[in-house]
């Protein structure tokens, strides 16, 4: 018994090291791309109000998050007297599970994928990360407290609703490419030469807000409103437990964004990558120095605000980030000039791309964030089911009419946009009659609006 | 080599368990719980027979069976919200509107 | 021997969290073994390589049927439930249906002497990676073979939908 079980294990190890070091190295490293992540948006946040933001940990705040994990990892951890202690131990851990997981079936560039080439690739995505869910309601209600219950039933009447919506944006993308499987979807797109969001904008706005709602982001983050709930479902979690619901949070704003961006922005490939064959427009091809330029601008910033620092360890910090973005800017640079280097060019390029459109994802965000105030809850859910929804399935209905229309007329690439360029604007002709025929509805009786004893 | 038989014990396990959750708890909800996993276990059944004969038509049946389970949750919990707004309870032997 | 490593493992945790489920006093604690008695069975579709089905499982099944549940126990008071007995007094009639079920199964073996089937034929990963993909091939299954069940079986969700509508509706 013992021998098979090591025997087994031998032969799990000899199949699958690279993904399971692949998957070790996530896991060790999402922490800090997501305290960064953090920062970012605070210093944005800042900027947006006319403020500075963090400052004082390292130069320009640049090593707030590492401060505030040691924190976040010394502090009390708290157990309310009534929680229930397992459920209250395993809501976290379910929701930033769930949310590590998803990542693996990613395709960050087309050489890294933790799980490679599975056959049902963004269904394992969304799937998986829907499972964070669990976390939230079981974490709200183990808590024993009415604010994160409140935060909990909120949340799963949210992510219940708007997963419909965001489920129907998908298919109507995976419409145009016929299969799963992410890799493929990114290369459907390279062969059709336009990304989908040009074929299925209705679709990308669907899915951009339901996204939003499912990552429970402002303005729709009724679950953790802080005027009204204090922090809804994660109220009771301090310390440690809190910073795991935190980083799921922003482990699953990263996995919505890369779904987004490869079903609807061409995953890791270069914008017009598929012009510069054509004759004329060759001169496309200077995209590829953008990631260079890039880096050289961060580099060249932290290189000129070096004097500018307190004291000298801050300068020679500053220093080394400048140097870090040069690097970072030559092994760019290399696929594109160095001959030997050219095969490591989808790899490379690929990467930066696709980290490049989730980061303006995420950018768009947190700008929505700080511009637009939270939505009541029966808006919120009144959004979901009376337009959304009914918008994204008659999306999905027209974008297969468009396409059958393509292939009678043997449509291709950018040709397609006869087709569904007249389908989105059909769409967006009866989302306007559906806000019409909403309006009409519930102008008299908006103020006395149905309050759900979940609403809060 | 993995027998048919080993899915079969399983499938069975998990089916007598959900009769007994079924026959013996009060709470309606756990009943309807435990009629999904009685569900469930006819699925395990299926699959493991379209693996057998190569053919796919034992997992199409599954989904089948899966949205099955989804109406039938959704309509078995319609009526615990229902009546447990009219009559304060989920246990199923004081569901006795009709017998007195 | 990869193979059946997984089998006994999803298997264990399919019984145990099932069991767990029909015992628990708690109804939330039930719903959570629930959770995990499904997630073990999609184990075991991934085991037998139906990944759509492992798919539809964690989406439908987890993310979906489970989340109503968890959300209606949520709605319904725990509190009082929590004191009252969990069991009624049917331990005898369970106990029969059990064996009896058990008894015929052992029955079924034991007349056919030998476990049905020589086996499921164990897969190399190269042997495996030629396998027809299992979406295509059960998507074409369900939209060929199977086009008019999958219409009534969606007219039977509309009708449940409708159906939940109503029932849950509060009466004005």
């Amino acid at each position: 018994m013992m021998t098979s079980i090591f025997q087994a294990t031998i032969e799990f190890l000899k199949a699958f090291w690279a993904p399971l070091l692949c998957g070790v190295a996530i896991v060790a490293v999402l922490p800090l791309i997501v305290g960064y992540i953090v920062l970012v948006e605070r210093k944005l946040m800042a900027d947006m109000q006319a403020r500075l933001g963090p400052m004082r940990v390292g130069p320009h705040g640049l090593l707030q998050p590492i401060a505030d994990a040691v924190k976040l990892l010394i502090k009390e951890d708290i157990i309310p007297d009534n929680a229930d202690k397992l459920v209250f131990w395993l809501a976290p851990v379910l929701s930033v599970g769930a949310a590590l997981l998803s990542l693996a079936g990613l395709a960050i560039g087309p050489a890294f994928q933790i799980a490679q080439d599975i056959n049902i690739g963004i269904l394992f995505v969304v799937g998986v990360s829907a499972l964070g869910i669990f976390g939230i309601v079981l974490g709200g209600w183990a808590s024993n407290s009415h604010y994160s219950l409140m935060g909990a039933l909120r949340s799963s009447a949210q992510l219940v609703s708007y997963e419909t919506a965001a489920g129907m944006a998908l298919v109507s993308a995976l419409l145009f490419t016929g299969t799963l499987n992410i890799k493929s979807i990114v290369e459907a797109q390279n062969k059709e030469g336009i990304w989908f969001v040009m074929l299925a904008p209705v679709a990308f706005f669907t899915y951009l807000v339901a996204s939003i709602a499912e990552t429970n982001r402002a303005p729709f983050d009724l679950p953790e409103a802080e005027s009204e709930l204090v922090a809804g479902y994660m109220t009771e979690f301090s310390g440690f437990r809190w910073s795991l619901y935190f980083l799921a949070e922003y482990a699953n704003m990263i996995v919505v964004a890369s779904v987004a961006t490869t079903l609807f922005l061409g995953g890791w490939l270069r914008p017009f990558a598929k012009f510069h064959e054509l004759p004329g427009f060759h001169w496309l091809n200077f995209l590829d120095f953008v990631p260079l330029l890039l880096m050289v601008v961060v580099g060249v910033y932290c290189v000129q605000r070096v004097p500018k620092q307190p004291t000298r360890v801050q300068q020679l910090f500053m220093l080394v980030v400048a140097g870090l973005c040069f690097v970072l800017g030559l092994v760019l640079l290399a696929p594109v000039v160095v001959p030997i280097a050219k095969p490591f060019y989808a790899g490379i390029h690929g990467g930066f791309w696709f980290i490049f459109k989730v980061s303006l994802y995420i950018y768009f965000f947190m700008w929505l964030r700080f511009t637009i105030p939270r939505y009541r809850f029966d808006q919120l859910m009144r959004l979901g089911w009376h337009f959304l929804i009914p918008l994204s399935i008659i999306n999905v209905l027209l974008v297969g009419v468009a396409l059958i229309a393509g292939s009678y007329l043997n449509l291709h690439g950018w040709g397609l946009l006869l087709v569904t360029t007249p389908a989105a604007i059909v769409t967006l002709i009866v989302a306007f009659l559906i806000l019409a025929m909403e309006k009409e509805r519930n102008a008299p009786q908006d103020q006395a609006a149905e309050s759900d004893f979940y609403a809060g | 080599m993995l027998p048919i038989g080993h899915y079969l014990f399983l499938s069975l396990a998990l089916f007598i368990i959900g009769v007994v959750g079924v026959v013996t708890r009060r709470n309606v909800i756990v009943v309807l719980m435990s009629i999904e996993l009685i569900l469930n276990a006819v699925n395990i059944n299926l699959v493991a027979f379209s693996r057998l004969y190569g053919d796919v038509a034992g997992q199409v049946f599954a989904l089948f069976i899966i949205a099955d389970a989804a109406a039938e949750a959704a309509v078995g919990l319609g009526i615990i919200i229902a009546f447990f707004r009219n009559r304060e309870t989920v246990l199923a032997d004081e569901m006795d509107l009709l017998k007195w | 021997m990869l193979d059946k490593a997984l089998f006994y493992f999803f298997a264990g945790i399919a019984v145990v969290s099932a069991v767990l489920m029909v015992t628990r006093r708690n109804v939330v604690h039930s719903a959570i073994f629930l959770i995990t008695a499904l997630l073990a069975t999609a184990g075991i579709f991934l085991q037998l390589r139906a990944e759509f089905l492992f798919i539809v499982q964690i989406i439908l099944y987890v993310g979906g049927i489970m989340v109503l549940f968890v959300f209606v126990i949520m709605l319904v008071n725990l509190d009082v439930a929590l004191q009252q007995i969990q069991f009624a007094r049917q331990k005898w009639v369970a106990l029969f249906v059990a064996l009896a079920l058990a008894g015929q199964v052992g029955l079924m073996f034991w007349t056919s002497g030998k476990m049905p089937g020589q086996g499921l034929p164990v897969l190399t990963a190269a042997a495996a990676a030629k396998l027809p993909p299992n979406s295509e091939t059960v998507a074409r299954s369900l939209f060929e073979s199977y086009l008019l069940p999958f219409e009534i079986a969606s007219v039977l969700l509309l009708v449940a939908m409708i159906g939940a509508v109503v029932m849950a509706k509060k009466r004005a």
